[in-house]
């Protein structure tokens, strides 16, 4: 069985009919990257958070379950739940200037899981760090260990970041857009470590994005989303290949494209829009 | 652009110094009252009575600040006026600061119904008109040390609850709180070492503003002769008796007057100064 399955998972507004999720299905297997893509609100954060329960506090799952490495998270108490995720999960969150708390040093923050929940003595944790940071290829890592979070840039963070993911060998990393909040410059390097960091820790990752030219990198399958549906689950390769369904056609001829930037972009056709909608309100019971 | 951050960095420094200097000051006042101070702060003497201070026409020598109308050294009763007006600041502000901010915390960061209790009650605190509820509390209390120290505290605490609970709100959202939460800590846990040393610059300047509310409560509260015993000099009381004089001898009321203003002047530019420091971004 795949290390993380997800089945079914539907979510809504709390105290509402309106579904964020909609009976979401897709599976991780061990080593494996899976890109979700969609555009703005179609619940591929949602899923991340769903799985790490940091879901907003308004949200709340109707149905499904998730299994992390075959246990179902939703039927776990709040601490067990935390306890599992912690030491076999780990986020790689979207925005490196909030993700670092500004009072702490970077050091502390990278070891606490192996501290915390491993059990590491502080000193050991320490010298894991300065591999860690060693291996995202921060220069001078004793340096930036005793740093405070303001001290280093934007692209230096995300490092951090990657380093305190990739700590306590989870088995599964959940990268949520990880470069869309970087310089340009930076997010082809950044993207190339996490692909490299995950090549060598053999970590399955679950890449969100809206990013067509970041999946086509990194991921092996893809599930896409439209209004918290998945519209289609294949690999990246029949993907890029030619993709089965309407919408994610549309998505793919939206890429803008380098090799001729004088292209005009190409909005999704209204027919396809049609069709996708009609898919969602079939799923909710209700006329399009 | 390095020596713009130079010269904020050493003006907030120069701040800090004096504030801290001056409160340093009144805190030694306070110790040392009994044996520094020139005069018994009590003895009355008729003969003596509005005298001026030492540089103007018929000062006595030993009554450096002058006497009030009772012929009381108004320097000595100044130095012992503040025994009383740190001792409420440092308790009543510490008590309040406690409390309120550990209910700001809770109700910011855990959400859900504990915050709809503690803001509700925040709401309902803050629409009795502070003046007439202390006014209302010391009637009830009795007179007194203690009693105006309650007072501060039972008024005052929203003052920091609603801040911190805002700014823990603010911080709550952030990613790292998320990443915490994700690396397996728990509530109170993330609570204690994600949210609190965040918070911690504007509980501080929140405490120190709080200790110069304090001494401008106890002193309006003496004001209006509802603190200690009117034996015990305090700034308040000594603004108040000096008002009736204003017109003969200025100086029994002006001298408490600027002493209480700088001290709480003193207060609020400390929290700022130390603000500045404690800030790891600003640092």
């Amino acid at each position: 069985m795949s290390f993380l399955v997800i089945r079914n998972l539907t979510a809504r507004l709390k105290g509402t009919d309106h579904r964020l999720l909609r009976g979401v299905s897709l599976e991780v297997a061990a080593g494996e990257v899976r890109g979700l893509v969609g555009e703005s609100g179609a619940g591929k954060s949602m899923i991340g958070k769903a799985i790490l329960g940091t879901l907003p506090r308004s949200v709340e799952i109707t149905s499904g379950e998730i299994l992390l490495d075959g246990t179902d998270l939703l039927q776990l108490p709040p601490a067990r739940r935390r306890g599992l995720i912690g030491a076999k999960a780990a986020l790689i969150p979207q925005d490196p200037l909030t993700a670092l708390n500004p009072s702490r040093r970077t050091g502390a923050q990278i070891t606490d899981r192996l501290v915390d929940i491993l059990g590491w003595t502080r000193a050991n944790a320490d010298a894991r760090a300065v591999e860690l940071l060693g291996e995202v290829q921060i220069p001078d890592p004793e340096r930036v260990l005793r740093a405070y979070p303001h001290e280093l840039s934007g692209g230096m963070r995300q490092r951090v970041l990657i380093a305190s993911a990739f700590a306590a060998e989870p088995k599964l990393i959940i990268a949520d857009e990880p470069t869309t909040a970087l310089d340009v410059t930076v997010q082809m390097q950044i993207l190339k470590l996490i692909a490299a960091m995950q090549a060598r820790h053999g970590t399955a990752l679950l890449f969100v994005t809206h990013d067509l030219g970041v999946v086509s990198k990194v991921c092996q399958r893809l599930s896409i989303l439209y209004g918290g549906l998945v519209v289609e689950d294949t690999s990246a390769r029949d993907f890029f290949g030619g993709p089965r369904h309407a919408y994610s056609r549309a998505l793919l001829a939206a890429t803008p494209k380098y090799t001729d930037p004088e292209a005009s972009l190409q909005p999704v056709p209204d027919a396809v829009l049609a069709q996708v909608q009609a898919e969602v309100a079939a799923f909710d019971g209700r006329a399009p | 652009m390095a020596d713009a951050r130079n010269m904020v960095k050493r003006r907030a420094g120069l701040r800090l110094w004096l504030s801290a200097a001056w409160i340093v000051l009144i805190a030694v006042a306070a110790l040392l009252a009994p044996w520094i101070a020139p005069k018994d702060p009590l003895a009355q003497d008729m003969f003596m009575g509005r005298l001026p201070p030492f540089w103007v026409q018929g000062a006595e020598p030993g009554f450096w600040l002058g006497t009030d109308s009772l012929g009381r050294d108004v320097l000595s009763r100044i130095l012992h006026g503040a025994r009383i007006a740190l001792v409420v600041a440092l308790v009543a502000g510490t008590l309040t600061c406690l409390i309120g901010a550990t209910l700001g915390l809770l109700a910011g960061f855990l959400r859900g119904w504990v915050d709809v209790v503690i803001s509700r009650l925040i709401d309902i605190w803050m629409a009795f008109p502070p003046v007439l509820f202390s006014i209302l509390l010391i009637a009830v209390l009795g007179p007194g040390l203690m009693s105006i120290i309650i007072a501060i505290v039972v008024i005052d605490w929203t003052r920091f609850a609603r801040v911190v609970r805002a700014e823990a709100m603010t911080q709550g959202a952030m990613d790292y709180v998320a990443s915490a939460q994700v690396a397996g800590r728990g509530r109170i846990g993330t609570m204690l070492t994600e949210i609190l040393p965040n918070v911690l610059p504007t509980i501080v300047v929140l405490l120190t503003l709080e200790m110069g509310i304090a001494v401008i409560v106890e002193a309006i509260l003496s004001f209006v002769n509802l603190s200690i015993s009117t034996d015990d000099p305090t700034w308040g009381g000594m603004i108040a008796e000096g008002r009736t004089s204003i017109h003969q001898a200025w100086w029994v009321l002006v001298f408490p007057l600027v002493t209480l203003f700088l001290t709480v002047l003193a207060f609020s530019q400390l929290g700022e100064g130390l603000k500045d420091r404690f800030d790891p971004v600003l640092r």
